[in-house]
């Protein structure tokens, strides 16, 4: 069984994977977002208090879960493509790295839509909307820093340190921004922190995570296919499927002369 | 032992060499610092409410600045692979050095900070506390930080981008540190804060070698 | 006695594989001469072959220990002199030798130091900072802890003639005969043909890219 797991190792076999469950995400994203949002924008009941402008719910809470999700499903990368070499590992850390840090600007976004009626202002300095602030910003250090080294292995392990440090601060950036946000605020904004939830709101609340997380897969799985083939664009393999000349020797030189 | 004390050595010899260049983020950092009341006006009770914060945000980024200087030149003039080579494990050299950087950044720091304590109006318990929280917190600066110079050791001008990596994971132990000063305002303990902060300190210091080691031969490949 | 085997060592660069299988076995008094064009790996390699760098596959022993699992251990008795000096400008020939000793456990106190530097031709030079001399005179002080370390049983030496004068190179190939006829081995790359009177085995990198 660890021979049949140690093979995703090898880029091929990781893409294949790929293609096979490239689909599946692509349906189950489209069908729960579509339930998921018409129901929970159309059809869930009013709140008794935020009336109509809670709905924005059904896309800030997903977001902002998975923006966390897809942050520890980086750092797991890391840790596989840090100890035991894997260099798909590190193809999908960097997959999800944006995927991730664009579900946080989301939340961030309706984070703040929510906010204009709720608190009367834009933006709040509350302990989530803190913390997934600094979570952006670890996103952000993350691919920036990959993006700084030419070769892309060695991005991979520097951008995986990262990740794992990060990923290691999260709970504890946490913990200070409540804390800190505990301290400073006034009673007000508490009330609006964990009202209990109605199933008829629930429902399309849980439909629509599932939507989002599937369309995170999604997105990954072709942001993935993409960077194998870019990695391993002088492999046999990827000429041999995907038609056209192999990159010869020729070809090759001119590519590293221009690159040096 | 020779081996390890020889390491210290030669980085005191090689930081009084330069020491013309360890001025220049204790410099940086009173500047900033004095750039706060010609901002906001100077008026002492906003100062001494807002005095703690600034002079542990002016302390973060002085010693961003000067982080660098831990591994640039030893990666630059091959010390470092030789250090790599020799019989002492890499992670002790690595500990040396990151507590003899903290040495020489940190003691101008706490030597000039009674004249910004000065500036920005703190009481005396504040002072305390923003002595207390400085020795304390500076350390994890220091071996956390290392992890992201190491990682960027062989980058042209990675100096903003080691500031953006690593300023987000500052941010837990700047606002427990800022608290414990606010606390000393209102003269009320702040053994928490400082606990708290000593945690994040031991936690870092334990883990931080083995991640600056390996950080350091993935940055220098 | 075995001082070096390396095993299907493989090294990719940016995605690109530099060379694949390499197999040495390098015993004692043998002398290996890697040659190939600039850009074929042949820096790449010495520093697999010190434990520097990691290889893409296959196993790198030296004198019995993994270098890459044991790095400190399989030093030990390893001599490294790469492209970059070793050794730190600001400080002078003594300081950065002296240092360099106490932390190889090279046992050797201040006069030698002076005598050594003095063989290589930089008397009156020795408490000057490094920046402050040539190139030649900088690349001299960078080997001179070559002829410290005497208790090294493999010299990789990464092009050593670069910036050397007639005379000194003249110097180090009789230095590394005498090594080789005491017992050392040796791995050396230079764009230069070496004039050593002495056996070598070749190992041609190809520029594959």
């Amino acid at each position: 069984m660890w021979k049949w797991i140690n093979s995703f190792a090898k880029p091929e076999k990781a893409y294949w994977l790929c293609d096979v469950l490239q689909n599946w995400f692509a349906a189950v994203a489209t069908t729960s977002l579509i339930i998921g949002i018409v129901w929970g924008l159309g059809y869930a009941p009013q709140d008794y208090q935020q009336g109509d402008s809670f709905r924005i719910i059904y896309i800030h809470v997903p977001s902002a879960i998975l923006a966390m999700g897809a942050y520890v499903a980086m750092a797991i990368a890391a840790l596989v493509g840090v100890v035991w070499q894997w260099r798909t590992a590190f193809m999908f850390m960097i997959a999800i790295a944006p995927v991730g840090a664009v579900m946080t600007f989301i939340s961030l976004f309706t984070g703040s839509f929510w906010g204009k009626p709720m608190w009367g202002t834009w933006w709040i300095w509350d302990a989530r909307l803190t913390s997934q602030l600094i979570l952006l910003f670890l996103y952000l250090g993350v691919i920036s820093l990959y993006s700084a080294f030419e070769d892309k292995q060695q991005a991979g392990k520097a951008a995986g340190v990262m990740a794992m440090v990060g990923v290691i601060n999260i709970p504890i950036i946490h913990f200070s921004v409540e804390w800190w946000n505990t301290l400073h605020q006034g009673a007000t904004i508490t009330k609006i922190g964990k009202p209990s939830i109605a199933p008829e709101m629930l429902w399309p609340l849980l439909i629509c995570i599932l939507g989002f997380a599937a369309f995170i897969g999604w997105v990954t799985i072709v942001r993935m296919k993409n960077e194998i083939i870019l990695r391993d664009l002088h492999r046999p393999w990827v000429a041999q499927r995907f038609g056209g000349a192999e990159i010869g020797p020729a070809d090759a030189s001119a590519n590293a002369q221009g690159k040096r | 032992m020779v081996a390890l004390r020889s390491v210290f050595l030669k980085d005191l010899a090689l930081a009084y060499r330069q020491r013309a260049e360890l001025m220049q983020p204790l410099m940086f950092f009173v500047l900033v610092i004095t750039l706060f009341p010609l901002a906001i006006g100077p008026n002492p009770e906003t100062l001494q409410r807002i005095g703690g914060g600034i002079i542990w945000v002016a302390a973060i980024l002085s010693l961003l600045l000067g982080m660098e200087r831990m591994f640039r030149d030893d990666f630059a003039d091959g010390s470092l692979e030789q250090y790599m080579l020799s019989p002492t494990p890499l992670y002790m050299i690595v500990v040396i050095k990151v507590l003899t950087h903290w040495l020489m950044h940190i003691v101008p720091l706490f030597l000039i900070s009674p004249l910004l304590a000065l500036f920005l109006h703190l009481t005396f318990d504040m002072y305390v506390a923003l002595m207390l929280t400085l020795l304390l917190g500076t350390p994890l600066i220091s071996f956390v930080g290392a992890i992201g110079v190491a990682l960027t050791v062989g980058l042209h001008r990675g100096g903003v981008l080691l500031a953006l990596l690593l300023i987000p994971i500052f941010i837990p132990l700047l606002i427990f540190a800022t608290s414990a000063i606010e606390s000393a305002s209102m003269l009320l303990p702040y053994h928490s804060q400082l606990a708290i902060i000593a945690a994040l300190l031991l936690f870092s210091a334990a883990l931080s070698p083995m991640a600056i080691v390996y950080s350091l031969k993935v940055g220098q490949n | 006695m075995r001082v070096l085997l390396a095993q299907q060592v493989a090294c990719e660069k940016s995605d690109r594989q530099l060379f694949s299988n390499i197999n040495i076995e390098l015993h004692s008094s043998q002398l290996l001469y890697v040659t190939g064009e600039n850009g074929a790996g042949k820096t790449s390699l010495l520093r697999i072959l010190v434990g520097l760098s990691a290889p893409s596959a296959g196993v790198v022993e030296v004198n019995g220990h993994d270098i890459h699992k044991n790095v400190h251990d399989a030093s030990e008795h390893l001599f490294y002199l790469g492209h970059k000096q070793g050794i730190s400008q600001l400080l002078t020939p003594t300081e950065n030798l002296k240092f360099w000793c106490q932390q190889h456990g090279v046992d050797k106190n201040d006069d030698a130091i002076h005598d050594i530097l003095a063989e290589l031709g930089l008397t009156g030079l020795e408490d000057i900072a490094v920046k402050n001399l040539s190139a030649g005179q900088q690349r001299r002080v960078a080997l001179a802890k070559l002829w410290l370390k005497s208790a090294a049983t493999l010299w990789v030496l990464d092009e050593p003639f670069t910036a050397l004068d007639v005379q000194l190179i003249a110097e180090l190939e009789a230095k590394m005969t005498s090594f080789l006829k005491t017992g050392g081995a040796i791995i050396i790359t230079s764009h230069q043909t070496l004039h050593i009177d002495y056996p070598l085995s070749n190992l041609h990198l190809d520029y594959s890219w």
